[in-house]
């Protein structure tokens, strides 16, 4: 599954202006695990809270970002008495190596968490090289 | 995370620094603390008629969460399977960041809650639990004749 990047960011953003916070700017940073063998990297992210609809990944030319806004289905006139998870926003930003194809990105997002799988480009493959006898 | 030195409303972020300081000081963790690591994350809050726990628990399978609810005691636990490789393949873990392994938090609920009435739910990684409050513990109004 590839998520359509531009759709999915504008939507957060537009969610974000609505509810008009008054940092905008706050949000949490969500641990990672990135492992890279061969083929490329596969990232997983801890997003808690989050739903497709709320993810938006965005791939520049050399950045990935991650910005994510999570729902909790909060009843009515909730008194928190104890909050270790202060924010309801995710946002981490990668620089990518040159070698990874960033038009192949795939994600999918399950359970609260997002793997990312990033190739590497067709040149950049690790390949053998023959050394001939001379 | 400031992109720049001067953050554009210097006297928001400060009192956001303000606000943030002290709730850490206000959280006086109980004497159970925040488990291993702090996994999974907790908020608890309440409403008139429930208690409202909230644990941020990605990527586990929920028939394998135990809750328990044994005298006021609240138990949450676990276990996160790992997606790292196997050691001897040639793959490079360039950030371990996320939580893997067994994992057990608990804490007190107050006395009005009513161990026959709770509801959990699992859904995008966080799981939530309901524990409503007796109903003879909740306020009455008494009407004066």
């Amino acid at each position: 599954m590839t998520t359509n990047p531009s759709t999915a960011y504008t939507g957060t953003k537009e969610i974000a202006e609505q509810q008009k916070p008054r940092y905008s700017d706050a949000a949490l940073t969500p641990p990672v695990d990135v492992i890279e063998d061969s083929g490329g990297i596969t990232l997983y992210a801890d997003l808690p809270g989050v739903s497709r609809d709320k993810l938006g990944l965005q791939v520049a030319a050399d950045t990935l970002t991650i910005d994510a806004e999570s729902d909790l289905s909060i009843p009515q006139g909730l008194q928190s008495s104890h909050t270790e998870v202060g924010l309801a926003r995710f946002h981490r930003v990668f620089t990518l190596s040159k070698e990874l194809d960033t038009g192949k990105i795939s994600a999918e997002l399950a359970n609260g968490v997002l793997q990312l799988r990033i190739p590497k480009a067709e040149h950049a493959q690790p390949r053998r090289i023959n050394v001939q006898a001379g | 995370m400031y992109r720049s030195l001067f953050p554009r409303d210097m006297f928001a972020e400060m009192d956001r620094l303000q606000r943030e300081m002290q709730q850490a000081f206000d959280l006086s963790p109980t004497i159970r603390g925040f488990g291993r690591d702090g996994f999974p994350a907790l908020n608890v809050g309440g409403t008139p008629q429930t208690v409202e726990v909230y644990a941020f628990a990605p990527g586990i399978d929920p028939s394998t969460l135990e809750v328990n609810l044994d005298r006021g005691l609240l138990t949450i636990a676990g276990e996160r399977k790992g997606n790292l490789p196997e050691a001897d393949t040639k793959a490079a873990i360039h950030i371990n960041e996320r939580f893997e392994g067994q994992f057990r938090r608990m804490l007190t609920l107050p006395d009005d809650a009513d161990p026959e009435g709770v509801e959990a739910k699992y859904r995008d990684g966080v799981l939530h639990i309901t524990v409503q409050r007796q109903a003879s513990a909740q306020p009455r109004r008494i009407t004066v004749q």
